[in-house]
């Protein structure tokens, strides 16, 4: 960290309370996935991480590269929006694969299909 | 111009993804346009429904109840989490019916019901338009159907339809 | 003074996320079940990323950025697999 010497004093501190805050979030979701008793309560815990535990971490990183280097470093931008779009997609497709094969073994406290016309047992 | 530029704004922020990746400069400006043109011709060829956006100035309001939305949730599902096994909560599946039909529009929804925590898209019937969602801390289940309702579907409905 | 501050919050960060990553091996060897396994498969990808950006502010070097966006765009598409093959026994259909 020989570069960061020069670093503003406002700017440490904001900084190091994005990155807290961050990491913090991500720490207390992961807890939560391991903590938590049943798959469709886990399958909250990790948003904690993928949505303001990313944030706080990536905008501290745009902070910090754009006051080092003094021109806007705005490429953490992509990260965010990458992880926007993908983490509904891949908890969606989770959730749906966990209720098929619950569904598929006739466990209870799971919702019947919504459309009723083809009950889940016959599906391929 | 509809021939060369079929999509002006996913060219736009194409280039300004090349940028932004690279160091700002004008031969990048440049290149980047040329591969957003070239992919935006590409996407043509797959012939995508286009998306219509009705009501442009609704699109902030929504992020701004999106962002607000966020962060409260995280305060509370990380709170729920922090006492333990001690506080009494019960989460649960409910059906929502929704009007909302524009495929982008439901993308978007599924985007900002996932992201949000403590809410989770688990399944949508398209010909009935019934959505089932997993609320993780569930105690007023038409709070909850309102909620999605009034403050998410009526704003993309303007957007959208 | 602020290069103080930034390292010592960054040590702590990271031994945060550090715990974070130890908290999603349990999930993901402790199942019980495969879809927890994925769950956890994917947050730690998650967490892998977020401790890859934290080193990327310690160095000082913006290289960690490109490994934390391919690390975020495999565990995107190993999870989408994963999730695929519990709903159907197979990837491609």
């Amino acid at each position: 960290m020989s570069e960061a010497a020069d670093l503003p004093l406002w700017a440490a501190l904001l900084v190091s309370a994005l990155v807290l805050v961050g990491a913090g979030l991500t720490l207390i979701g992961s807890y939560g996935l391991l903590r938590l008793e049943r798959f469709y309560d886990r399958i909250h815990a990790p948003t904690l991480g993928s949505s303001w535990g990313t944030g706080g971490i990536l905008v501290a990183s745009m902070l910090l590269f754009s006051v080092l280097q003094t021109r806007p470093v705005l490429h953490e931008i992509l990260i965010a929006l990458f992880v926007t779009v993908t983490t509904p997609v891949t908890l969606m497709l989770l959730a749906r694969a966990a209720l098929y094969r619950d569904r598929t073994e006739g466990n209870a406290d799971v919702p019947p299909m919504l459309s009723k016309d083809v009950p889940p047992t016959q599906n391929p | 111009m509809r021939r060369w530029l079929p999509y002006p704004l996913l060219t736009l922020s194409l280039t300004v993804m090349w940028v932004l990746l690279h160091r700002p400069s004008l031969g990048h400006v440049l290149l980047g346009g040329a591969i957003a043109v070239a992919a935006t011709w590409a996407l043509a060829r797959l012939q995508p429904d286009k998306p219509r956006l009705r009501n442009w100035l609704a699109m902030p309001q929504l992020l701004g109840i999106v962002l607000y939305d966020i962060i409260r949730s995280n305060i509370a599902v990380a709170g729920i989490i922090l006492q333990g096994g001690r506080a009494r909560r019960t989460s649960g599946f409910i059906v929502i019916p929704l009007e909302l039909s524009n495929r982008t529009g439901l993308s978007v929804l599924a985007v900002i019901v996932t992201a949000t925590p403590g809410t989770a898209w688990v399944e949508f019937d398209p010909a009935h338009g019934r959505l089932l969602l997993h609320v993780f801390d569930l105690v007023d289940e038409a709070a909850w159907q309102a909620l999605i309702k009034h403050r998410y579907e009526r704003l993309l409905l303007e957007i959208f339809e | 003074m602020s290069a103080t501050i930034l390292n010592w919050s960054i040590t702590i960060a990271q031994i945060m996320l550090g715990m974070a990553m130890l908290c999603t091996i349990f999930r993901l060897a402790g199942g019980p079940r495969a879809q927890d396994r994925v769950l956890g498969l994917d947050t730690l990808y998650v967490n892998a990323m977020l401790l890859l950006l934290t080193f990327g502010m310690r160095s000082g070097s913006t290289l960690y950025f490109e490994a934390a966006l391919v690390i975020s765009l495999l565990g995107f598409v190993a999870t989408v697999a994963l999730a695929k093959f519990l709903m159907r026994g197979e990837v491609i259909e």
